[in-house]
């Protein structure tokens, strides 16, 4: 439902932003038609791989079934997962995503090191939406 | 700083799940606040209504479907959309149709009936939109982002849950005291502690309700209140419409990520902070002047970052100024005494004119059992989604 968000597999995996060739501001989401940064003019953005790995600004969960438009089985009992906002230092940016399946927000602490993994959103018979995760560093897969 | 503009008149529907259209709650506070001032719908020269989107059509025309509903007279019209600062952008419209000489006497309205439950993107496919996405990809609810906030403050300068629910307790407490409000029970903290989680630390009692409410405001220039025969009224002297600077680095609804600083400094102040700022600018005054504020409590975490935003106190400092009764009633500087958005749940339109409505009876000395001693000065802070700033200043 979302392209060009990110690529790659395992290891491999990357957040995908674009970067502004005039003044280098990174955009995520992708900015693709004009620089946002009001002091420059810039309409020249290239794709970039954000960082792997950043801090925990903050994290939370949900444990009531979020509405619509978010995909959920409703046959099944509701199961929370976690959110985590993620400093990205080179970049400068924070980054929100769900936790990988299994992270609560008993594992995670603020400033904690996480890692970028792909992950699944839902999926039904025919299609798997996938998605990015944020993973503790080291915690098992 | 700009010429004031006099409140006449302000009128509410009270909050609740009431089952009916957000016509007849915008209408009833209209006629309630026109009764207020003494004055008849024909004599307003304009109507401006703060819309909604969840009303239908005709939300997005709130400003006409009022002046229908009142009864056709040819008033000058406007209809304002600015998300939960939709009423304060309504206030600001027709404060300078007022200065500018457009209109003596002006009606603001704002009404909502909103949905059970969260409030969620309106339908369809939508990714290009990021309120869409952020449902779509991430499930993450408004209170997720509160809860996001409110963790924050607890690793950063120490707040815990106990802080948060204290905050209830305050809201509630004054809360009951005020007819318009939805809830009108005092809370206890042992209350706000039993309650479920919705986004972890927050739990049910830390985060505010959707409603039905309606709220208005019939403004005039200070000649025609002096020729009314209203020779003190209250006065609107500021108000705050600010989006954010570039690059706005604190996570905010509905967004996924922040902008990046890497080209860029982050600006000096958050852009809350911004909002409460330029407020005071244009009026003239400082967080001293304050008799009492009225703050966008969507959840209790939120209300002491307003603290710290409004210059009530430091930044970190907003838990001491709650423990220490500073923004209870009989403090320095109460804070919500109409109970806030704890006791009134979110009318999203209405909410930024009923916090007016609050200050002009405070500053009027008509707030009953509500009432700060001396009102002299008030403010008012809320957000509007996808960066709209709102905060009036009201004087006396």
């Amino acid at each position: 439902m979302v392209t060009g968000w990110f690529t790659g597999e395992g290891d491999d995996f990357r957040l995908l932003g674009t970067r502004c060739a005039s003044c280098r501001t990174v955009f995520f989401p992708r900015e693709d038609t004009h620089c946002r940064n009001p002091h420059c003019a810039g309409d020249d953005l290239e794709e970039v791989p954000l960082s792997r790995t950043g801090r925990i600004w903050s994290y939370t969960d949900s444990h009531y079934r979020p509405p619509s438009p978010y995909v959920s089985d409703p046959e099944l009992p509701w199961e929370p997962y976690a959110l985590i906002a993620v400093e990205l230092e080179a970049e400068r940016i924070v980054v929100l995503g769900q936790a990988a399946p299994g992270v609560t927000v008993a594992a995670l602490t603020v400033g904690m090191e996480v890692e970028v993994v792909p992950g699944v959103l839902h999926e039904d018979a025919r299609t798997a939406w996938t998605t990015w995760h944020w993973r503790p560093r080291g915690a098992a897969v | 700083m700009t010429a004031d503009v006099a409140v006449l008149g302000v009128g509410m529907h009270p909050w609740g799940k009431w089952g009916r259209g957000f016509v007849e709650y915008g209408t009833a506070a209209a006629r309630a606040a026109l009764a207020d001032a003494g004055l008849g719908w024909p004599d307003v020269g304009s109507v401006v209504g703060a819309g909604t989107v969840r009303g239908g059509y005709p939300g997005y025309v709130a400003g006409a479907t009022f002046a229908k509903a009142l009864g056709w007279q040819g008033a000058r019209v406007a209809s304002v959309y600015a998300a939960c600062a939709s009423g304060a952008q309504a206030i600001a419209t027709a404060r300078a149709q007022i200065l500018a000489g457009l209109a003596d006497v002006v009606l603001v309205v704002g009404a909502d009936a909103a949905p059970k439950g969260f409030f969620r993107p309106a339908g369809g496919d939508r990714p290009d939109d990021p309120d869409w996405l952020r449902f779509r990809l991430l499930g993450a609810t408004n209170p997720a982002y509160f809860g996001l906030y409110a963790r924050r403050r607890m690793a950063v300068h120490g707040d815990t849950p106990e802080d948060f629910a204290l905050v209830k307790v305050k809201n509630a407490a004054s809360g009951a005291l005020n007819p318009y409000a939805r809830y009108r029970r005092r809370v206890t903290a042992e209350e706000v502690a039993a309650s479920a989680v919705v986004s972890d630390p927050l739990r049910l009692l830390d985060i505010c309700a959707t409603s039905d409410g309606g709220a208005a405001l019939v403004l005039s220039s200070l000649d025609f209140a002096r020729r009314h025969g209203a020779a003190r009224p209250a006065r609107i002297r500021a108000v705050s419409t600010v989006t954010p600077r570039f690059p706005n680095t604190v996570l905010d609804l509905p967004d996924i990520a922040t902008d990046s600083a890497v080209a860029v400094a982050p600006p000096d102040e958050t852009f809350r902070a911004s909002i409460a700022r330029a407020a005071y600018e244009e009026a003239g005054i400082g967080p001293e002047d304050l008799s009492l504020a009225e703050v966008y409590d969507l959840s209790t975490a939120l209300e002491l970052q307003w603290y710290e935003d409004l210059g009530l106190c430091g930044a970190g400092g907003g838990a001491k100024l709650l423990r220490e009764g500073a923004t209870a009633p009989g403090g320095r500087i109460p804070v919500n005494s109409s109970g806030g958005l704890a006791s009134f749940g979110e009318a999203v339109p209405a909410q930024a004119i009923a916090q007016v409505c609050e200050l002009a009876w405070q500053l009027r000395g008509t707030a009953g059992d509500r009432q700060v001693a001396g009102a002299r000065v008030g403010i008012t802070a809320n957000q509007g989604l996808f960066g709209h700033g709102s905060s009036v200043v009201v004087v006396r």
